[in-house]
């Protein structure tokens, strides 16, 4: 198991947001949580990155636990993060956004195959290679928040809310290049989503997400499915 | 050249080596400080006392007054890893304060009457004075300079750039926020370490006002003037700051007014410094090398 999470409780101020839940993520799997606004979806996925603390429970990544320590320390563990709404590095260039994610692995043969193979998954970006990322349009930020994930060859990749703000053409664009990185590169990824029906369509597990627990999990095919699901996530 | 000319070019090139140094904590890891003139004369005091009670020589002083200061930099900068912005603002303030009034009011750093008597710096059995001193501060300056290049370029300066973007995304890219934000603290008060050591050998009399909040303000205004975070806005800031009030000596009175008006007009036309992004300057250039053939 490469991310086994027990009963995860997390909290801010008095106010419980996730009420106790348990979820894993086994090598080369592509697992989403689904669940409307506030379910609790994104608080999770801080909390597995380490920019949340979780009150309790516990995180396991690759059997050691990870729950205690530091952001920073995660993500050199080989956890990357796609977040919500880009947050990309706006007064550096695309290029320097890039190299913050290769921090730490200054190898410069590798820094020069990575680029490479980036700028051939989103070509705009070798296009935009010397600008500013704050000159970028939201649909080419989302692009350099994933290059910058995924320029460390990470071993867990979470997305978070990749779909919001972008036109649906994009969005099918980008989920088929998370599909693709897990078929072909076998990538695993935990995703987050609003948009249900395209986050079942790419994965093989799914988590439903509702006030903060977990009410039904299982093959996203099933769940697709299941009228219970249907009716109230895909509006079906 | 004149002496006048040559004491205020000197003054200028310190005060570049302090704002080079506040602007690698604001400009560069993103941190507010206004109290940077504490460090100014932490350095200062520490140079004073080592060769004059210390009895040591300039350059024998000087690597233990860099570790002083970095190291004092290094404790005054655990605050800005639990607060953020306006409260880390206040909070250096507090800490120019308190540093001012400890050289004040304790006796062993010479109370009110501050350090005078402080030995004139001595280089290849050389007394540094005048034109000297101007170019051996200018060396200082260049290298000062060079090393924020240097940090620049590297991966500890891309770093700090992130942290400065964003700090939560930074941390989950695998940069630590304290371990960046300290080494910008560490290296920033260093280099106000370093402006202070040559302040008191060029003055050879310290007082504890010389170091106070104005200054601090005047520090950040010289960053701000030049351009937060770029190489070279330091050190135009500091040259600026430093003629205006010879050239409009006339109008004393009038020079805080001015100072306002010109800060007030800087964040409504150049919000970036005057070689910040987008700056009437960097436009031109990239005009002219566009221009070319």
């Amino acid at each position: 198991m490469l991310l086994e999470v027990r009963d995860l409780r997390i909290a801010y101020g008095d106010i419980e947001a996730v009420h106790g839940v348990s979820f894993s993520v086994e090598e080369g799997e592509l697992v989403s949580i689904i669940g409307a606004n506030g379910a609790g979806k994104s608080s999770i996925l801080n909390a597995i990155m380490g920019l949340v603390p979780s009150r309790s429970g516990s995180i396991r990544f690759k059997t050691a636990e990870i729950s205690r320590i530091a952001a920073h320390e995660r993500a050199r563990a080989g956890i990357r993060m796609v977040p919500e709404r880009a947050r990309v590095f706006p007064r550096l260039t695309v290029r320097e956004n890039l190299r913050v994610g290769l921090y730490g692995i200054c190898d410069r043969a590798r820094e020069k195959k990575q680029l490479e193979w980036l700028y051939s998954l989103f070509p705009i970006l070798a296009e935009r290679s010397g600008q500013n990322a704050a000159t970028l349009s939201g649909g080419e930020q989302q692009q350099l928040a994933i290059a910058r994930a995924l320029i460390s060859d990470p071993c867990l990749l979470l997305v978070d809310e990749v779909s919001m703000g972008l036109m649906p053409k994009l969005v099918d664009e980008v989920f088929k290049v998370l599909q693709e990185l897990n078929r072909q590169k076998g990538l695993t990824i935990l995703l987050v989503e609003q948009n249900a029906l395209a986050s079942l369509e790419i994965s093989k597990r799914s988590y439903v997400l509702e006030t903060g627990r977990i009410q039904f999990e299982g093959e996203s095919r099933v769940l697709k499915d299941d009228p219970r699901v249907r009716e109230a996530y895909l509006g079906l | 050249m004149s002496e006048y000319s040559i004491t205020i070019g000197t003054l200028i090139a310190i005060q570049a080596i302090v704002a080079c140094g506040l602007n690698v904590i604001v400009g560069y890891a993103g941190q507010i400080s206004l109290g940077h003139a504490a460090f100014f004369g932490i350095g200062a005091y520490a140079s004073a006392l080592l060769t004059t009670a210390g009895g040591l020589s300039f350059w024998t002083a000087l690597p233990v007054v860099l570790g002083i200061t970095g190291l004092v930099g290094l404790f005054l900068g655990l605050p800005s890893l639990r607060l953020r912005e306006d409260f880390l603002a206040i909070t250096t303030i507090g800490i120019n304060f308190i540093v001012v009034s400890v050289f004040q009011y304790v006796p062993f750093f010479g109370g009110a009457l501050g350090i005078g008597g402080i030995p004139r710096i001595v280089l290849f059995g050389e007394r540094i004075r005048g034109v000297s001193f101007l170019l051996l501060s200018a060396g200082f300056l260049a290298a000062t300079l060079a090393i924020c290049w240097l940090f620049t370029r590297s991966w500890s300066g891309l770093a700090c750039f992130a942290l400065r973007e964003d700090e939560t995304a930074a941390s989950s890219m695998g940069v630590s926020p304290v371990r960046f934000k300290l080494t910008a603290f560490i290296l920033g008060t260093a280099m106000a370490g370093l402006g202070g050591a040559l302040y008191a050998h060029f003055m050879r009399f310290i007082s504890a006002t010389d170091f106070g909040f104005p200054m601090s303000v005047m520090i950040l205004s010289m960053v701000v003037l030049g351009g937060m975070g770029t190489l070279w806005g330091p050190v135009l800031g500091a040259l600026v700051l430093g003629i205006l009030p010879e050239v409009f000596r006339p109008l004393t009175d009038y020079r805080m007014f001015l100072y306002a008006a010109l800060l007030l007009m800087m964040i409504r036309f150049q919000p970036g410094g005057l070689l910040g992004e987008n700056s009437l300057a960097r436009q031109t250039f990239s005009r002219l090398k566009g221009g070319k053939p």
